[in-house]
């Protein structure tokens, strides 16, 4: 059961062969079970998951379900609950309930899916290991020495060694991808503006998205019609038309054309990885597909870019957790001026206070130009790359992350390092467009390596189609890691 | 030395939407404290700001009020800082693209008009307030405020002493009520004003050093602070020293300015566009749309009282000066259409004189006269008309001040129909010739003003009910006899 398809366990719940609460109770006790090792969820709370599995389950007596009512769906603790905590990983935010819920939460009870509890992740989603939340590290379920990668590390993990149905993730500048291809599942986020981000907490608002990750294409298809959705709400929130994402899923895939940018790889990718990546690519070739070289000249500063903009507006977004209205207070200071700094030094771990320091400079006088605005410039630079590219191929792929899962603590003191880790997946925020990663092999060391699809804008039903031929072709998606 | 003022303002005007300008929270005044106050307003984590058309089109009125350009594209830009009141840390406002931009408008000193450039005007967010007091020590929040629209008004560095920024102000507040995007009230802090006042001497070219006076909320004390600066200034200039650029408070009671911050101390707000709210673009047809709806305006309608009620410049200038008082103006000729524009100078006499002075003695509003527009058209119809003197109607107008009915039951009632039987007139008359035969023969002497003595004589016989004119032609007519 705990390896059946969003699809199966519908079927399953619709038959009447299981209930929400047994499926509900199930996953409860795998976390019970394994959570201390992976510390992949934050809050869980059994009673509120099974008044909502036991309202799911009157839904589908009364013959009302929808596919996911009845599905227990692990939510990132970024997307505010009512009722629920939701920590973003912080301790500043340790205790805060929203008096509302994220649209992407709406969306999901509205759907009758099951929260089953909120997961771990980067504080305020910033890092690529998930070991800058206050709430400690999540391990990944392949092996428990290795990071799970992040912002979206606790959904990942969660996936990955069946914890839940599915998950949900935010992306920023690979937070769904690189923690999905580092565990091997699927995950996608969509072109900006797809997910409302109302009730979504901000680190880097016009790089933010929301997205499903689950065991296979055909799951985030499903997750992602849910999620989807126009918001007034959110000012960047598009009005387009509802589409459903799993209307191309069955496509053949000849004549399809995948771009293969050269400078992906290149230095810096791990052999094993880009073996795993080559292999994934021959079987495309075998569905039909052809490839062709492409060029991204700008990827080189996608990095540079993103570090000024995103914590350029971190450090703006980040600026009402000052312990006046809610949150954490450091609990002695003698004025204004001290209250906020002990409580914004006491209250934020050293990978945000970072960013934010870096987004201050970078917006003060006499630097702005140099930094803030250059980097606008570039950012739209490396947009352009991707519309020329577009006009060669279908979709893009690459790999992921440049190597497999590194181990804890490995890179937590060299930044660099660790930011190096999302060249990939970065200029696809910042180009706006959708990207996944879904599962293509192993490395060296036993660990998932991720294969990245990257479309064109709003074409999520066509990499959700090339995601799943491929998953009817191969089982990587279907593997999970051997566990206690 | 012969010094010159410069002064130039900033005016905050409260743009009057029900509801706030990036949530739908309640903008009343007046509530008990954060009770108008939504996770928006609060910035709660996750949730977003989302514009109010209201006030755009507000915003865009006042543009195309002021002859501006309304830019089809402006931006919202972040201003970051901390402060208890400001929930965010920045406050959303418009910083490089503004979304009004280059208008202008006259204004009337004495008999001079004046030009004043209009720099631009941008929308923003007001924070909410601090309450220092009966906290015991400490500071509460009051974020009823927090996010309310506010249409910021900067001026060009035209105005040339404390009159002519007064009179610029006066024009604003007049003007944006005339469009009806602002209710004016300035107690209750919906149009407030900073000045950028500096000196010169006289002739120079190069503007001297300013100081922004922050936070005025009467064009009393506008006056007071610019006055104050001013002397501040020349005597800091003419003992050799120096202004420091600095943000300064006007102390009310002290009937003083005092250093706030300095240029050096001032913060850094880190601009930078709000990527939370896109590019707001205004579509041709949107704003001709709005320019659809702009009212009749102040100098519009000047020009037109001239013209259809053929009143002098100053009058059509006083009459119209604010919405309210036009509009009662105008309700007052409406009620005396049955005898045309002919009596314009007289009503218009009655609420610029008569009218104004007891609102002005009781301290009302021109939208609170207990004497309303139809009740005064329909004295001033009763003196169109020769029922009564202009004298009597004063007597009359008092009678309905103070709730005794209409002019027509408050004549009848007191009696104080003119007499214009020339009977009865006539034996008043000679009554009068008959018991003053020394100023018969005074005015027979050549001395014209036995005549007024006379006449006097006749209307207190009358009990002032008798026409004036009447009674002094009857009079000259039984002395020429």
């Amino acid at each position: 059961m705990i390896n059946d398809s969003l699809k199966q366990l519908s079927a399953a719940l619709a038959a009447k062969k299981i209930s929400s609460r047994e499926l509900t109770q199930s996953f409860l006790d795998r976390i019970a079970q394994l959570n201390p090792t992976f510390n992949a969820f934050i809050t869980v709370d059994a009673e509120k998951s099974l008044a909502q599995a036991d309202a799911a389950d009157r839904r589908i007596a009364q013959g009302t379900a929808g596919p996911l009512t009845g599905i227990p769906i692990a939510q990132k603790d970024i997307f505010c609950a009512k009722t629920w905590r939701t920590t973003c990983g912080s301790k500043m935010l340790a205790n805060f309930i929203a008096p509302y819920d994220a649209q992407v939460i709406e969306h999901f009870n509205a759907a009758g899916a099951v929260n089953l509890g909120k997961t771990n992740m980067d504080e305020f989603a910033m890092g690529s290991s998930n070991e800058t939340s206050f709430f400690g590290a999540v391990k990944n379920p392949w092996d428990a020495r290795a990071v799970p990668g992040g912002s979206s590390g606790g959904s990942a993990a969660a996936v990955a060694a069946r914890l839940c149905a599915a998950a949900t993730g935010t992306d920023t500048g690979g937070s769904i991808r690189q923690p999905a291809a580092l565990t091997g599942i699927t995950g996608i986020k969509p072109t900006y503006g797809v997910v409302s981000r109302y009730g979504m907490i901000a680190f880097a608002s016009s790089l933010d998205q929301g997205g499903p990750m689950a065991k296979s294409a055909e799951d985030c298809a499903l997750l992602l019609n849910t999620m989807a959705g126009f918001d007034v709400r959110d000012s960047t929130s598009l009005d387009r038309p509802v589409e459903d994402y799993t209307r191309d899923l069955a496509q053949p895939l000849a004549g399809l054309k995948i771009g293969l940018p050269k400078e992906y790889f290149a230095a810096g990718l791990a052999p094993d990885v880009a073996q795993a990546v080559q292999a994934a690519i021959a079987e495309y070739q075998k569905l039909g597909a052809q490839t062709v070289e492409i060029s991204l000249p700008n990827t080189q500063l996608s990095i540079p870019v993103y570090y000024v903009l995103a914590p350029a507006e971190a450090s703006s977004n980040l600026s009402r957790y000052d312990g006046v209205r809610y949150g954490y207070r450091a609990p002695e200071y003698h004025d204004l001026s001290d209250m906020y700094k002990k409580t914004r030094a006491q209250g934020f771990g050293a990978e945000v206070k970072r960013r934010i320091l870096i987004g201050t400079y970078v917006l003060s006088a006499g630097y702005y130009d140099a930094y803030y605005l250059k980097a606008q410039k570039l950012r739209r630079l490396i947009a352009q790359d991707f519309t020329a590219a577009f006009k060669q191929c279908d979709v893009i792929m690459g790999p992921t992350s440049p190597t497999t899962a590194f181990n804890l603590g490995e890179k937590s003191d060299d930044p660099v390092s660790m930011y190096l880790s999302d060249i990939y997946t970065i200029a696809v925020n910042l180009a706006g467009l959708p990207g996944m990663s879904i599962p293509v092999g192993f490395g060296a060391n036993g660990r998932p390596v991720g294969l990245q699809i990257v479309g064109n804008y709003f074409a999520e039903a066509k990499m959700l189609n090339v995601a799943h031929q491929y998953q009817l072709a191969t089982d990587w998606h279907a593997r999970m890691p051997t566990l206690p | 030395m012969e010094w010159e003022t410069v002064i130039g303002l900033e005016i905050h005007a409260q743009l009057s939407t029900a509801s706030k300008i990036f949530s739908g929270a309640a903008t009343a005044y007046g509530a008990a404290p954060n009770t108008q106050a939504c996770a928006v307003d609060i910035a709660l984590p996750g949730v977003l700001p989302v514009m109010n058309k209201g006030a755009v089109e507000r915003a865009v009125k006042f543009g195309l009020a002021i002859g501006a350009r309304v830019n089809p594209e402006s931006v919202f830009a972040r201003k970051n800082y901390f402060y208890p009141d400001l929930p965010k840390g920045y406050q959303i406002s418009q910083f490089e693209l503004p979304i009004v931009e280059k208008g202008e408008i006259i204004i009337q000193v004495g008999d001079v008009e004046k030009v004043v450039g209009i720099t631009r005007a941008h929308l923003e967010e007001d924070a909410g307030k601090s309450l220092h007091e009966d906290f015991h020590g400490k500071t509460g929040v009051d974020l009823n405020r927090a996010s309310t629209p506010l249409l910021e008004i900067v001026s060009e560095p035209d105005m040339r002493g404390s009159d002519e920024a007064v009179a610029y102000a006066k024009t604003i507040h007049s003007l944006v009520q005339y469009l009806e995007i602002c209710d004016g009230n300035m107690q209750e802090g919906s149009f407030r004003c900073d000045a950028n006042v500096s000196v010169r001497p006289r002739g120079a070219e190069k503007f001297g050093t300013r100081c922004e006076i922050k936070n005025l909320n009467s064009f009393r004390f506008l006056e007071r602070a610019i006055e104050y600066e001013v002397v501040r200034q020349i005597d800091i200039l003419e003992s050799g020293g120096s202004i420091t650029q600095e943000t300064r408070l006007y102390d009310s009671d002290k009937d003083e300015t005092r250093a706030m911050r300095s240029k050096e101390e001032a913060f850094d707000y880190r601009y930078f566009p709000d990527p939370d709210l896109l590019p707001m673009k205004l579509s041709a047809e949107m704003i001709a749309e709005i320019k659809k709806t702009l009212p009749e305006l102040p100098d519009a309608k000047r020009a037109r009282y001239m013209q259809q009620f053929g009143l002098s410049r100053y009058d059509a200038g006083v009459l119209t000066a604010t919405k309210a008082m036009a509009a009662y103006f105008e309700d007052v000729m409406k009620g005396m259409q049955s005898v045309g524009a002919a009596n314009a100078k007289t009503a218009a006499n009655w609420v610029m004189g008569d009218l104004a002075g007891v609102l002005k003695r009781d301290g009302l509003e021109i939208t609170h006269s207990p004497v309303a527009a139809d009740k005064l058209a329909g004295l001033v119809l009763r003196i169109a008309d020769n029922t009564i003197s202009n004298k009597i109607g004063k007597d009359v107008f008092e009678a309905m001040w103070a709730g005794e009915g209409d002019a027509d039951a408050i004549i009848e009632k007191k009696g104080l129909k003119q007499i214009t039987d020339s009977g009865a007139i006539e034996a008043i008359v000679d009554e009068v010739l008959a018991a003053n035969p020394k100023s018969i023969e005074e005015f027979r002497a050549g001395k014209e003003r036995a005549l007024n003595a006379l006449v006097g004589q006749v209307m207190k016989g009358s009990k002032g009910k008798a026409n004036p004119q009447q009674v002094t032609d009857l009079l000259k007519k039984k002395l020429a006899e």
